[in-house]
């Protein structure tokens, strides 16, 4: 059992954690993930590490509240546990000096990406950020960001908070500018991230992306995370996550992200329905 | 060996028939998971002992990778001595419950017995033997612990759980050397828990087992990648183990890099198994893994081995219509056990053998929806002995499927070899361990079961952890490499 010793939510349905795993603090990577199940009748679901304490032995993991199970994490609280936390698993991403990086995170995607974008501050770079979200209420890891950037970008779609914009509004600007980035990190949303690699393979910058490929095992064993990269057949857990934008298939990502969707809408449905029986048995008791 | 107690003269032990395993009603099991097997009673453990000849020279014993004293346990079931039976199989193979289930029999130890080459009779049923004794020992609670030796003050790290580390450690323990068993899953076990189907081996047994372990002092951590969470160098720098030995087996799926590999509902064996079997898809909603619903639909599973056999069982299990065994050899030729063919064709499972996908066609939302296959016809003999199964030009056809299974084989999980340096792993990326002691090139470091010799049986993982404890016992105690 992995005891959370700190849960506080970031906005409304994204939940910050701090876990203690000594063992995946001493080893976590920028750009690493770990593999958990709630509880013993939980499925196996990756989530990538925001941040760890070695001395703490603390992981911080950030989940968005979209389905069954990360609902079900986002009801616990400190003190609680979680059943099984494996990792750190994946490549960790290639940090080197590229000069001017644009760092991009659409909605949860911005706590995704904020270890890499860290990492490569630390490295030099001159990391320009730009947080996407659909509104201001839903901006997360903003001051975060903001420490390591210059400048940091907010664009939401309502125009509540920052720029009215789409995120590759201002990264076409960036290009067109004299501070053209070098290289780009794009995590969120498949549609954002395929539009975003359209916007700099024209350019000819090079983008990685994190895929978000459904998984089990995070070890190479089962092949159900498999992408297409340049028309290769890849294993997203072990290969990756993050992939050269420019070659991923962002079509099937997106196809083998949707092929649980009825048995995904009968388990929440199911557990929304639970949950509001325990809440309901609380108020009463 | 003279027996003792078999009452009987050779000349009537020959009358007696070979016993058959009362089986689940092959329509009701197509549809649970429940054991297929259900075992012998007393009574049909008798009578079946009672068969063996008690050979002077047994050639059964030859034929088992570990060398089970065959003959003298089947004689203690003669003499009712049922724990003694079992304490006698545990002398050479320390989970006596799993490979009564599993090993490939007919080409082990009962392909080897007299009675299968002395024409009218058929070989002893030394498995279901075997698994009588064990059944016994386990239901009745009479598991016998076997004694520890004092704390050697060593301590060795186990990666992987499967049938190869098990056994390490269970031999190592009882040496008095203080055993960690690392598992990159959140179930001790490997192969045995997460692909063999509950229907042919109940997962209480392992459990079972593993409690075992627990109680004699090994001790487990699970959720440990090797390689990723700690790397064998750190093991031995940072943790203090004095000897690791690597068992993790063969668990990287093969595919064939055709078209339409991607599509949604085309599934490697082991993930479609490790969702049924490990995450319990099979009781989706109340274990929250979904698995493609394959219930009124054509399934296509493609391969002949165990594997191929468990996924096209299971997906029968779950309601298929048609559940289809594509392989590109004759049925003859298929490498699973006979006995699984034998109760996947009672069950409904539509052989096609001499089949070969080339394709798999999909529909505009990218699931699949069709299998285009080739007519194989029998060439020469290749290296395995078999004939060389060669495509004939124009027989292309397409066959309907919702759900693919690839069930074509498994290669070694590189995560380890990858982060230790100085350890030797072949062109295949297996670990190169020297055969009389599976020491790797790395000092300190052993290797054994499926990453060094490639996907093969339980009980060969087996005999390889028994093989590892004994020389890692000898480097600790002597400190010769
Ligand atoms: C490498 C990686 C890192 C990730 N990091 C984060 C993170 O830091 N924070 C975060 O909130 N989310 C992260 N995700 C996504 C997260 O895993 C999914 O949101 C989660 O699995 C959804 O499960 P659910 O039951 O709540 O929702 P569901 O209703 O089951 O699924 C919603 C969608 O999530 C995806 N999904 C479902 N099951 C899985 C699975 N087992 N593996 C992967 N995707 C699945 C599918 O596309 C599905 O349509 C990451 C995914 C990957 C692959
Ligand atoms: C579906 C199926 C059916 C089969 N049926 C039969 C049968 O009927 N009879 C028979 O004799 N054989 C059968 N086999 C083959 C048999 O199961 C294997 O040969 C045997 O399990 C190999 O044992 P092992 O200990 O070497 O490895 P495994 O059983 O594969 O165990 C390896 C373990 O190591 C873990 N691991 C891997 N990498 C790491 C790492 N880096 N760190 C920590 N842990 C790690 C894995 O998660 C796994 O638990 C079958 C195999 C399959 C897949
Ligand atoms: S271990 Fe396997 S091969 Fe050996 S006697 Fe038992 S069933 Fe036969
Ligand atoms: S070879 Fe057959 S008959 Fe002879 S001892 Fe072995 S099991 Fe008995
Ligand atoms: S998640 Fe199983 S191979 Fe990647």
């Amino acid at each position: 059992m992995f005891k959370i010793v700190e849960a506080r939510y970031l906005s409304k349905d994204v939940k910050l954690f701090r876990i203690h795993a000594p063992r995946v603090a001493k080893k976590q990577k920028p750009g690493q993930f770990v593999i958990l199940r709630v509880n013993d009748h939980g499925e196996r679901i990756p989530i990538t590490i925001a941040a760890s304490d070695a001395q703490e032995e603390t992981i911080t993991i950030v989940a968005q509240g979209i389905g069954k199970t990360t609902k079900l994490l986002n009801t616990l609280e400190t003190g609680d546990s979680i059943a099984d936390v494996v990792g750190p698993l994946g490549k960790p991403t290639d940090v080197e000096k590229f000069g001017t990086v644009v760092v991009i995170g659409g909605g949860v995607g911005t706590a995704i990406a904020y270890p890499t974008a860290n990492a490569l501050h630390d490295a030099g770079n001159r990391v320009i950020s730009i947080i996407g979200a659909r509104t201001k209420d839903l901006v997360i890891f903003e001051d975060e960001l903001r420490a390591i950037s210059d400048p940091l970008i907010v664009t939401t779609d309502d125009g509540s908070y920052g720029v009215k914009a789409v995120v590759t509004v201002p990264l076409q600007e960036l290009i067109d500018s004299p501070n053209r980035p070098d290289y780009v990190l794009a995590i969120g949303p498949i549609p954002m991230m395929r539009a975003v690699a359209e916007t700099t393979r024209a350019a000819g910058i090079k983008t990685v992306v994190s895929l978000n490929a459904i998984m089990v095992d995070g070890t190479g064993m089962c092949g159900g995370c498999r992408v297409a990269v340049g028309g290769k057949s890849q294993f997203a857990c072990v290969d990756g996550p993050e992939f050269d934008a420019h070659q991923v298939d962002f079509a099937l990502l997106a196809q083998r992200g949707a092929m649980y969707r009825d048995k995904e809408r009968v388990a929440l449905t199911r557990f929304e329905e639970e949950h509001a029986c325990k809440l309901l048995e609380a108020a009463k008791a | 060996m003279s027996s003792s107690n078999n009452p009987l003269p050779p000349k009537e032990r020959l009358q007696i028939v070979r016993q058959s395993m009362p089986e689940q009603d092959p329509l009701k099991r197509a549809h649970n998971f429940e054991e297929v097997n259900l075992g012998f009673t007393d009574e049909l453990a008798l009578q079946e002992a009672t068969r063996c000849l008690g050979c002077g020279k047994p050639r059964c014993v030859q034929g088992c990778p570990v060398g089970v004293k065959i003959a003298e346990f089947v004689d203690l079931i003669v003499a009712k001595d049922y724990l003694g039976a079992a304490a006698k199989i545990r002398e050479d193979n320390v989970l006596p419950a799993v490979t009564g289930r599993v090993c490939p029999q007919e080409e082990q130890c009962e392909g080897s017995c007299l009675l299968a080459h002395r024409a009218g009779s058929s070989s002893l049923g030394i498995g279901y033997l075997e698994r009588f004794v064990a059944d016994y020992e386990r239901t009745t609670g009479q598991i016998g612990l076997p004694a520890c030796a004092p704390s050697s003050g060593k301590k060795v790290a186990i990666a992987g759980s499967g049938p190869a580390g098990l056994s390490c450690a269970g031999d190592l323990v009882q040496r008095g050397h203080d055993v960690t068993v690392f598992e990159a899953l959140h179930e001790i076990g490997g192969v045995l828990v997460y692909g063999i189907p509950e229907f042919r081996l109940p997962k209480d047994i392992v459990r079972q087992e593993v409690d075992n372990m627990r109680k004699l002092g090994v001790k487990f951590e699970t959720n440990v990648v090797i390689g990723k969470t700690v790397t064998v160098d750190e093991l031995f720098e940072e943790e203090g183990f004095d000897a690791v030995f690597i068992a993790t087996g063969a668990g990287l799926p093969k595919f064939m890099g055709i078209p339409g590999e991607n599509l949604c509902a085309v599934y490697s064996a082991n993930e479609f198994l490790t969702r049924v079997n490990l995450m319990k898809a099979y009781r989706f909603p109340e274990y929250d893994e979904p698995v493609f619903d394959c219930a009124g639909k054509n399934v296509g599973v493609i391969g002949g081995g165990n594997t191929a056999m468990d996924a096209v069982r299971t997906s029968l299990r779950l309601g298929a219509k048609n559940a289809y065994l594509i392989y590109r050899r004759t049925e003859k030729d298929m490498p699973a056990r006979i006995e699984e063919l034998h109760h996947a064709k009672q069950e409904g499972v539509q052989i096609m053998d001499l089949w070969d996908p080339v394709e798999y066609i999909g529909d505009e939302k990218g699931w699949v929806r069709a299998a285009k296959l080739r007519k194989m016809q029998q060439g020469e003999p290749d290296e395995s002995g078999r004939s060389r199964p060669v495509p004939i030009p124009g027989s292309e056809t397409e066959v309907a499927l919702d759900m693919v299974v690839v069930a074509v084989g498994n290669t070694s999980n590189p995560l380890v070899q990858q982060t230790t340096p100085g350890l030797d792993t072949d062109t295949r990326g297996r670990i190169v361990a020297d055969h009389e002691h599976l020491r790797t090139s790395k000092k300190g470091v052993f290797a054994g079961g499926d990453i060094v010799s490639g996907a093969a049986t339980v009980i060969l993982a087996m005999g390889a952890g028994r093989t590892a404890a004994a020389s890692i016992h000898d480097y600790l105690t002597t400190g010769e490499w």
